[in-house]
């Protein structure tokens, strides 16, 4: 058979179509395969249409097949010549081999060509009412494709009402098929704006549905659960009844049937009110998400993205269970960064000691991105449980003892978070931090290392020697060390005026005249001003108490965190965001209609705000079958990838924006707009000016803008995590 | 909504099979091998891309891609294009690039079948195989009925079951397969230990069998339940689709109508009372710059009738090391330059037994201080006639309408195989973290039906 794929002979299509008409069955045979062969590879044997057509009427189903798959490569480019295999096809509708009936329903469904829609309706009805369940449940599937060409044909044709009534079908796979027809109708009209619910599901639905449930396919009892998944219970028995008949499913060797029972049940624990019910319900749920490690790398990925957003929801339920998402050696990267979100989210001050030793195995590995978000992990853990703090900063001074750069660099910026959460506790290591003054490269970690000084600046004798280091190279330095040295420098000379005075009033002077970024010029201006029309005043902004951080306990706002859970296992709780951010309109983007609504207009919001943080990487959503030429630059391809690296996308993800301007403005570092109102409720003139934007794991109830002084991270490559932490 | 498609390692499309709906055009093709195949540093396993999604798995030099446009379901496309290699594995025998381009037809006819306008369908491989064969099948009348039967079947309740299965002997086969994951700190303190249990079963029975199947009495399945003691608990288990969850559920009985031939029957999890048919004690010694010495004991912790089999335990060594002067009572020991490993292979230990390996390696003075990872120390072996969790089969029953009678066989194997790891003790804190692995032999148990008791056996079956 290889010799289907040799390379192209000259004038091969003509050779091609004298074996189609061959006298001989085997060479017409052979021929077709040499016909698919080079569809396969990408060559264009549309010129064969007829001579393939010919050999559409045999007994060979293996051939019949065969010609098939052409037609339905090729129909939407010919759809005249369809017509022609129209009458094989209502033929074979008819045929009394079950295989041949419906192998003629679902190609011609498939056939996406509107000449031959009309003629599929009466072979439709027909088959819909076949007595062999395998004829029936291609027929039922074949309503959704059509729905999806000609909704109206399925309406004129009473097919809704026959697939409503096919739920009660004895046979289990009929009924599963039945189920994902008119689940996929409803996304249909749903998302064309039809008012009218063309599938809701009522009780009587429901007790069907969990008879079929046990005894139908494991893709059928997806199907299924996902539809009862939309399904809202009258009362808190309901729920109860449902879960009941659900929870076995936690047994399903399939992990697919495992999350969407799962999401049934957190969907119905909702309707609850039995504490106790849902309790119980809740902890049966550990085990089988447990068990989903032992899966492939890929559907594992699956099950921790999804067990994170149920942590978010109920933190509980995985307590005890720590080891189990201990990071083995040959996981791969994406399954360990998972792993280690998840850990940090269970940890608490009874597990936290196993977790520390491995936190600090891990930063020891080679792969440098892991090993910062260990460090990291081990920064949240510690601003996550005060008892464990002292242990965490420990293990981060044995880390920066190791002195590889990038574990020193990582581990500085996250001691500036503990600092940050408890002050005045952990002094003691400034020194050592310190030591690794020269070994700073990154900005981020000079940034915080700066803010460090300079909060501490009254403790540390030679502060103004360490910054003076940063302020004799302050126009090389980028944006947010100078914004940092900046604000360090102002401390230090608001606590020790007589030592220091000489370099605030260089800083300010390079600051205000050789400094190109007006963020960095326009909040030298206002220090300046400050210091010298009130110092005072500049002590109560500068100096002031900052609230304490805390770690996030959801990365998504409420609501949307409901809406995802409801989601489980889809790709949107797979990448915790609302399908409407990664799905085009129109399923299969052929026939997306340009419609002016809100929707639009935050798309193109997202365009332009995109474009604005990426640079050079312009958005674009590639529609593949249909555009694919306007853009082929694949480095602008990444759209998922700039949309999670910008604050203002993030903003625009999370949904919990309406105002494409607090993103553009947040773009440039500045601290989101929703906290100016509570400015100038506390008289602060300045409130306007916000510079802040809140350090990692800052709350979204930081009044950043009186905190100047707050380390700054302006750069939009801040990771996913902190930034939806903001919100 | 999704359509599948493998492609070779370069990239080139070997085929796309489509669900009739999205048709992945060439630049598609060519946007995947960019972002995906030479990319090295592909840090998640589905890309979207505008609006269009990638999911991929690879295997061997293949990649199943599977392409969607809409909020699919993520976990069953990856449940369903590990199905689809299992459906190919079971057709073609192993799946790579000369196989798909030799049966392309064949794997049309396959993703037409079990995948309908992205929705799957039937995709269990006995019983496509009824109806997708690799003869031409000709649509003569008796064909017809014949496809009748065959599509009742397909879309019944018993989807993985033909009904016309015959036996002369009627045969049935139970091997209860235990994988042990340890990961043990350089202190010795067990930071991970648990067991992957799987029950595999070879049915060859005829009709349609009503089967039955009891593990351990003191039989623990819900933490909740736990009464503590000498009881085997089972953290959680799974079944194969044929297995009525229901009634497992409401009065804890497996009963099933099994698929003909082989299947995984159940799968389950135990991190308690796990037991560790092998210890490793390894403490590793830098002396200066230039020797690493080495002392690993391993010792086995189960009955001194049964034995560890095929035993290979990869000590890591620095990247710089030249050469490795290793001492062993028993088995060979050899360093491997390639992968930085010493391999220390033992066709046999016996139970009570210790072993112990002793060694030094020379490094070479290196200006590039390359970062080592430190693995731990891994062991794979096999240990037969013995499970880490305890469980033991008390009785498989078979009833059938023709009453036939049955003969029953039971196995157990012990297993480590890539994690069973531990972290050796390094002196100084260059060295670090290097797994341990071990493996282990087989039991056979033959149940008779009349009474529930079992007789072992050893050796072949």
């Amino acid at each position: 058979m290889s010799s289907f794929r040799a390379p192209p002979r000259k004038g091969e299509n003509f050779e091609l179509a004298a074996d189609l008409n061959s006298e001989y069955k085997d060479k017409r045979k052979d021929a077709i395969k040499r016909v698919i062969a080079n569809m396969t590879v990408g060559k264009d044997v549309s010129g064969l249409f007829p001579d393939v057509l010919k050999n559409m009427q045999t007994d060979d189903l293996e051939q019949k097949k065969l010609v098939y798959l052409y037609l339905m490569n090729y129909a939407k480019t010919q759809p005249e010549l369809v017509i022609l295999a129209v009458n094989t096809f209502v033929k074979d509708t008819d045929d009394p081999n079950p295989l041949v009936r419906a192998l003629a329903i679902r190609t011609m469904g498939c056939l996406r060509a509107e000449k031959i829609i009309d003629y599929l309706c009466d072979p439709l009805q027909k088959c819909l009412k076949d007595d062999n369940p395998y004829v029936r449940k291609t027929a039922a599937l074949c309503v959704a494709k059509l729905y999806d060409l000609k909704p109206e044909l399925v309406i004129e044709n009473g097919f809704l009402e026959q697939l409503r009534e096919m739920i009660a079908d004895s046979n289990p796979m009929v009924v599963a098929n039945t189920v994902t027809a008119l689940s996929d109708i409803h996304i249909a009209a749903v998302a064309a704006g039809v008012p009218r619910d063309q599938f809701a599901i009522t009780t009587e639905i429901v007790n069907k549905l969990l008879v079929a449930l046990n005894e139908c396919s494991e893709w059928g009892r997806v199907a299924i659960l996902t539809a009862l998944a939309q399904y809202e219970a009258e009362d808190s028995g309901e729920s109860e009844h449902i879960c009941e008949r659900v929870v076995p499913q936690f047994q399903h060797a399939n992990a697919s049937v495992v999350l969407s029972a799962i999401k049934v049940v957190m969907i119905q624990i909702r309707g609850i009110s039995s504490e106790n019910v849902s309790k119980t319900l809740a902890r049966k749920m550990a085990p089988p998400l447990v068990t989903l490690l032992s899966n492939p790398p890929e559907v594992q990925w699956v099950a921790l993205r999804n067990i994170n957003l149920l942590l978010q929801k109920r933190s509980d339920i995985l307590s005890n269970e720590m080891r189990v998402f201990f990071c083995k050696y040959n996981d791969p990267l994406y399954v360990k960064v998972e792993k280690l979100d998840i850990m940090v989210r269970i940890a608490t001050d009874k597990n936290v000691d196993p977790l520390l030793s491995e936190l600090k195995e891990y930063a020891q590995e080679v792969d440098v991105d892991f090993v910062r978000r260990s460090i990291k992990a081990i920064g949240q853990t510690a601003v996550k449980i005060d008892e464990a703090a002292e242990r965490c900063v420990n293990v981060l001074l044995d880390l920066i003892n190791s002195r590889v750069s990038y574990v020193v660099q990582e581990a500085v910026v996250v001691m500036k978070d503990i600092f940050r959460k408890y002050p005045s506790t952990y002094e003691g290591v400034i020194p050592t931090l310190c030591a690794n003054l020269d070994e700073l490269d990154e900005p981020e970690a000079k940034a915080s290392l700066i803010w460090i000084i300079g909060e501490y600046a009254k403790k540390i004798d030679n502060a103004d020697e360490l910054l003076g280091i940063f302020v004799d190279t302050f126009t090389e330095e980028s944006y947010p060390v100078q914004l940092q040295t900046l604000t360090a420098v102002v401390k230090l000379y608001l606590q020790k005026p007589d030592s220091s005075q000489a370099l605030v009033q260089k800083v300010l002077n390079t600051a205000t005249k050789d400094c190109d970024s007006p963020d960095v010029r326009d909040r030298a201006y206002i220090y300046w001003r400050l210091l010298s029309t009130d110092p005072g005043a500049a002590k109560a902004v500068v100096l002031a108490i900052r609230p304490p951080i805390t770690i996030p306990r959801t990365t998504v706002s409420a609501a949307l965190l409901d809406e995802l859970l409801g989601e489980i296992p889809l790709l949107a709780s797979v990448y915790h965001k609302p399908a409407e951010t990664f799905v085009g309109r129109g399923r299969i983007g052929a026939d997306s209609v340009q419609k002016k609504d809100p929707a639009d207009d935050r798309a193109a919001a997202q365009k332009a705000l995109q474009t604005v943080a990426a640079g050079q990487q312009a958005e674009n959503l590639l529609d593949f079958s249909e555009d694919p030429t306007s853009d082929g630059q694949p480095s602008g391809l990444a759209a998922t990838t700039v949309l999670t690296s910008t604050p203002a996308a993030a903003n625009l993800l999370s949904g919990t924006s309406s105002n494409p301007l607090d993103d553009l403005v947040s773009i440039f570092g500045s601290a989101s707009l929703n906290a100016t109102p509570a400015a100038p409720a506390n008289g602060n003139p300045l409130g306007g000016f916000g510079f802040g934007a809140s350090p990692m794991s800052a709350s979204p109830a930081t009044p950043s803008m009186l905190q100047p002084a707050t380390p700054q991270q302006p750069q939009p490559q801040q990771p996913q995590d902190d930034l939806l932490g903001l919100f | 909504m999704i359509s599948v498609s493998t492609q070779t390692y370069s990239g080139e499309i070997v085929l796309t099979g489509c669900s009739g709906l999205l048709h992945l055009q060439p630049e598609g093709r060519d946007v995947f091998r960019i972002q995906v195949v030479s990319n090295s540093d592909v840090r998640s396993p589905i890309i979207t891309l505008g609006s269009t999604s990638f999911f991929h798995v690879r295997i061997n030099n293949l990649y199943v891609v599977a392409v969607t446009k809409c909020n699919a379901n993520a976990a069953l496309v990856f449940e369903f294009c590990y199905r689809f290699i299992s459906i190919a594995k079971s057709y073609f025998g192993k799946v790579d690039e000369e196989a798909i381009k030799n049966n392309f037809v064949l794997i049309y006819e396959l993703i037409d079948e079990i995948i309908d306008f992205g929705y799957p369908q039937n995709s269990e491989a006995d019983t496509l195989k009824t109806y997708i064969t690799t003869e031409s099948v000709v649509a003569s009348s008796i064909a017809a009925e014949e496809s009748s039967k065959i599509t009742t079947q397909a879309t019944g309740s018993t989807s993985w079951r033909r009904g016309d299965v015959k036996y002369k002997k009627n045969e049935a086969f139970v091997d209860v397969v235990e994988t042990v994951n340890l990961s043990m700190s350089a202190k010795g303190t067990i930071l991970r230990a648990d067991v992957d249990g799987h029950i595999q079963m070879r049915a060859y029975l005829s009709g349609t069998p009503e089967c039955k199947f009891g593990l351990n009495d003191k039989l623990v399945i819900d933490k909740s339940e736990r009464t503590g003691g000498d009881a085997v608990e089972l953290d959680d288990c799974r079944f194969h689709q044929c297995v009525r969850l229901d009634e497992f559920d409401s009065s804890r009985t497996i009963s099933f109508v099994p698929p003909d031939g082989e299947f995984e029957l159940m799968k389950y999890r135990s991190t308690t009372n796990v037991k560790l048919p092998l210890k490793v004690i390894a403490t590793v010694n830098e002396i200066g710059t230039t020797q690493v010495s080495y002392v690993v004991a391993v010792k086995t912790n189960f009955n001194n009738k049964l034995s560890a089999t095929s035993v290979i335990i990869r000590i890591p060594t620095p990247l710089n090391t030249t050469s490795v002067d290793c001492k062993v009572a028993l088995g060979k020991a050899k360093y491997v330059p390639a992968e930085n490993v010493v391999v220390w292979k033992i066709p046999r230990i016996q139970g009570g037994q210790e072993v112990t390996f002793s060694g030094t390696a020379k490094l070479t003075s290196t200006t590039n201080r390359q970062v080592w990872a430190r693995p731990p120390i891994d062991v794979d072996f096999q240990v037969l006639m013995f499970t880490s969790s305890g469980l033991i089969v008390r009785f498989l029953k078979v009833f059938e309408k023709t009453n036939y009678h049955s003969v029953k066989w039971v196995r157990y194997l012990t297993k480590a195989s890539g994690s069973y790891q531990i972290r050796a003790q390094h002196a100084p804190h260059f060295f670090n973290r290097m797994p341990l692995q071990i493996s282990t032999p087989e039991q056979q148990l033959v149940i008779d039906d009349a009474s529930p008791r079992l007789a072992v056996y050893h050796g072949g079956r």
